[in-house]
């Protein structure tokens, strides 16, 4: 085996260059399973509580397409596994691929592998030990979760089957991402094979679970739920995800021998040779280079919307069933159905935010990678170079809130509710926008004003995003939620709208811009 | 003759670094004037103050009869730039930046663009990220070329190009000195300046030393001989021009002025060469024989 000589030397480094990066993955992976863990530990803790779950939860469509087949629901393990196996599933196949992908194709891309091969390193080393690493990673991430639902008191049998069933999971998707990265000849189109892969796998599981039919066995992700921890315990669907690997282990093998260092298997796609008819100006150029990223945000805000929506009639009946929730929902006041629409907007708000956030810093961005300077030096004042993009910006936040508040209308209409009231959640989701602009604008401010420090904005993001995500649990003084603007904004439909602060953010946001733009046209551009 | 560019005492700092100390630049309209000087000797800080990307602390500037920092965008619809390190937006071709960059600046000239792509040999339908440094600054070159800019400023522009894309580029700067388009060429190899340049500017840590037409520079550049001849050259030292001679192994280097290469030779030849290599000065021993103790360190 000539072909791995160097292999162990190359995990080494591996491990060396995701020192920081790997670490941060796994502590995020297992943080989030286990605080999820001892949420559902603390709210399912009556015989009541949990057999209202499984009857609302595990007889709704919407709940089996996101969580999985409904197993052993009217157990605390079943919730257990039910509310922590998505976010560990597509945690674990993500950094399985990631670390595989960015080790190989990425590295290759960038011309540092032919630095390596040139030395003692056999053929296969390099795709070998990026394997491996992400092979422990997985295990890592099981043992996590393991230790997760073990805390959370799920018996022992059943807490190793599911944390197996989680690093299987992994280990698939670092051989996907081996494959994928022989198969194309840029990190970016394989790490794109590698999503489009786990869609599928969660499409397929989704819809077949759903109709209760063979299409969950043609699902990695499918086998690894199929093991029906606290229900059957049965190891033998991992059986299924060890063979793939191994075939797609041996695939990689071959693949690799089949093509020349620094291409792919799929030729790169040539483009357009001339530029469509209305690339000519700086605001085309920034639809051109965000139209993709808009799309997507919309998309997933659509769908956001759309399962917030569809659980209104489950949260009722759960939330009358289990006092804990009804305490949270009394907290922030109203009704149900009302609280869980004003939290989808909410969420929608700040997926709009999130989206402005990035676009509004891509000005930025342009001038640390001297692009800016190409358009500059062809005749575009700076105003123009910095307002023009911020259309982009403004208009795809307004898209991003709109259509997700289409999507949460569409589930009120959906689940029985009036059009009328319906069109009145679509209106209400534009309520954020003042928030959103303040956010973006205050991008724009960093980028006039202090260039160098244009990574605060990200830090205002994330304190919007705790203080509305988890604000009533926090307990926080008034100054410190008062950081979000979104704070400031009346919380619709449970609180009435008012249009102070609306109009109020909307002047933060015109000053901020106003002296971003001063900034911007007084200092150098620089890289 | 009027004058494109005149640059007097610009001077620039980053912080403690001094990128611009004291610069003085002189660019006659419809010239090609080669801006010489090694790595970090302020070329290309020099260039983006040109193009009002950068506020010099002191000095003035004058271009095409603007000023760089106010009139910016005014003076940009007439110059078309080509940086050192070309960067382009990963995900659109080659094509589509070469139209968008021409449209910006007022329209594209097809049959221009489509004839510059031939002769550099760029594939414009290949997505940015895959190109390589050189095909990065084919793709800028093509862009400035095709434009009917007057004033073209040229960064360190054929650094990843090869030697035979490097004679394409001198065909087209001689082409666009033939329009009376004027040309900065900024560069640290002094055979390309020597190439394509009326007059070029040294400069170095922040400074111009040296300025004006090659053969007022000629007496910079000395040329580098070893010879080995049949009988001893013991008569060398005599002829004019000749100076640092060595015998090495039987055979003698020695530098000697350009304008007295022919004496050389002619003495040379009296004593029947056996093998002779000879190579122009690089800038770097330029710098050092003329430069080496006038001029300071810059301030790091």
């Amino acid at each position: 085996m000539s072909g791995l000589v160097g292999t162990l030397s190359l995990v080494r480094f591996v491990l060396r260059r995701d020192r920081i990066r790997l670490p941060v993955w796994l502590l995020a992976i297992i943080g989030i399973t286990y605080a999820s863990a001892a949420a559902v530990a603390s709210t399912y803790d009556s015989p009541a509580e949990i057999a209202s779950y499984g009857n609302n939860i595990g007889s709704s469509p919407a709940g089996i397409a996101m969580g999985g087949p409904p197993v052993a629901l009217d157990t605390q393990g079943g919730i257990l596994v039910y509310e922590t196996a998505l976010t560990a599933f597509i945690g674990v196949a993500l950094l399985a691929a990631f670390t595989v992908v960015r080790h190989t194709r990425a590295e290759e891309e960038a011309g540092r592998t032919e630095l390596l091969v040139s030395t003692v390193v056999g053929r296969h080393a390099g795709a070998a030990a990026s394997v491996l690493v992400a092979l422990a990673a997985s295990a890592v991430v099981g043992l996590g979760v393991t230790g997760s639902v073990l805390s959370a008191g799920m018996p022992d049998q059943a807490a190793w089957l599911y944390g197996a069933a989680v690093a299987a999971f992994g280990a698939v998707f670092a051989a996907v991402g081996a494959v994928a990265a022989q198969l194309m000849s840029h990190g970016r189109t394989a790490t794109g094979l590698v999503l489009a892969v786990l869609g599928g796998a969660f499409a397929l599981r989704a819809v077949g679970d759903v109709q209760e039919s063979f299409l969950s066995w043609l699902s990695p992700m499918g086998w690894s739920q199929q093991v029906r921890v606290m229900d059957d315990n049965r190891w033998w669907p991992l059986g299924l995800s060890v063979l793939l690997v191994a075939l797609l282990a041996v695939a990689t093998g071959l693949l690799a021998v089949h093509r020349d260092v620094g291409s792919g298997i799929v030729p790169a796609r040539p483009g357009p040779a001339t530029a469509a008819g209305w690339l000519a100006s700086p605001v085309a150029l920034a639809w051109r280079l965000q139209r993709g990223t808009l799309v997507g945000w919309a998309a997933g805000m659509f769908l956001l919307g759309l399962m917030f929506g569809s659980f209104s009639q489950e949260m009722e009946q759960m939330v009358a069933d289990n006092p804990t929730l009804a305490q949270y929902f009394e907290a922030t006041g109203g009704n149900i159905t009302d609280t869980l629409f004003a939290t989808s907007l909410l969420f929608n708000g700040l997926g709009a935010a999130a989206f402005a956030v990035g676009s509004a810093l891509r000005v930025r961005h342009e001038e640390s990678r001297a692009t800016l300077d190409l358009v500059m030096a062809s005749g575009v004042s700076r105003t123009r170079a910095l307002l023009e993009p911020l259309l982009v910006t403004v208009l795809g936040a307004l898209v991003v809130l709109l259509v997700g508040g289409a999507g949460t209308a569409l589930a009120f209409v959906l689940t029985g509710g009036s059009s009328g009231d319906a069109l009145a959640l679509l209106g209400y989701s534009l309520v954020y926008l003042p928030g959103v602009l303040a956010l973006a604008a205050g991008a724009v401010a960093l980028i006039g004003l202090l260039p160098r420090m244009t990574l605060v904005v990200w830090a205002w993001l994330g304190v919007t995003f705790v203080v509305g995500w988890l604000g009533g649990l926090l307990d926080l003084p008034g100054w410190a939620s008062g950081i979000s603007p979104f704070e400031h904004l009346p919380l619709v439909p449970v609180e009435d709208l008012t249009w102070l602060p609306v109009g109020s953010l909307t002047l933060l946001a015109a000053a901020l811009l106003a002296g971003g733009l001063v900034g911007f046209r007084r200092r150098d551009i620089m890289a | 003759m009027t004058t494109a560019i005149s640059a007097h005492g610009l001077v620039k700092h980053f912080g403690a670094t001094v990128a611009l100390d004291g610069l003085d630049l002189e660019v006659r309209a419809g010239e090609v004037h080669g801006f010489l000087g090694p790595n970090g000797a302020g070329k290309s800080t020099t260039i983006r103050v040109l193009l009002g990307m950068l506020r010099a602390d002191a000095g003035e500037v004058r271009m095409l009869g603007g000023e760089p920092w106010h009139d910016a965008t005014a003076l940009h619809r007439r110059l078309a730039y080509v940086p050192g390190e070309v960067s382009l937006w990963p995900t659109l071709t080659g094509g589509e930046v070469i139209d968008l960059l021409s449209r910006l600046r007022g329209g594209v000239d097809r049959a221009r663009r489509d004839a510059l792509l031939e002769r550099f040999d760029l594939d414009p339908t290949k997505k940015n990220r895959s190109y390589s440094k050189g095909n990065r600054q084919k793709v800028a070159l093509v862009a400035a070329l095709a434009s009917d800019a007057e004033l073209l400023l040229l960064d360190e522009p054929t650094s990843g190009l090869d030697p035979l894309m490097e004679a394409v580029f001198q065909d087209c700067i001689r082409e666009a000195k033939a329009e009376g388009r004027t040309v900065l060429l900024s560069s640290h190899i002094l055979a390309e300046a020597e190439a394509l340049s009326d007059r070029v500017s040294i400069i170095r840590a922040g400074k111009v030393v040296q300025s004006g037409t090659l053969s007022e520079l000629r007496h910079l550049t000395r040329t580098t001989v070893m010879v080995e001849t049949e009988r001893p050259a013991d008569d060398l030292a005599s002829v004019p021009g000749v100076a640092h001679i060595d015998h090495v192994d039987g055979r003698v280097r020695f530098d000697v002025d350009t304008d007295h290469l022919d004496e050389a030779m002619d003495y040379l030849a009296t004593l029947r060469v056996r093998s002779l290599v000879s190579h122009p000065p690089t800038l770097e021993e330029l710098f050092l024989r003329h430069f080496g103790e006038v001029v300071e360190e810059p301030v790091a």
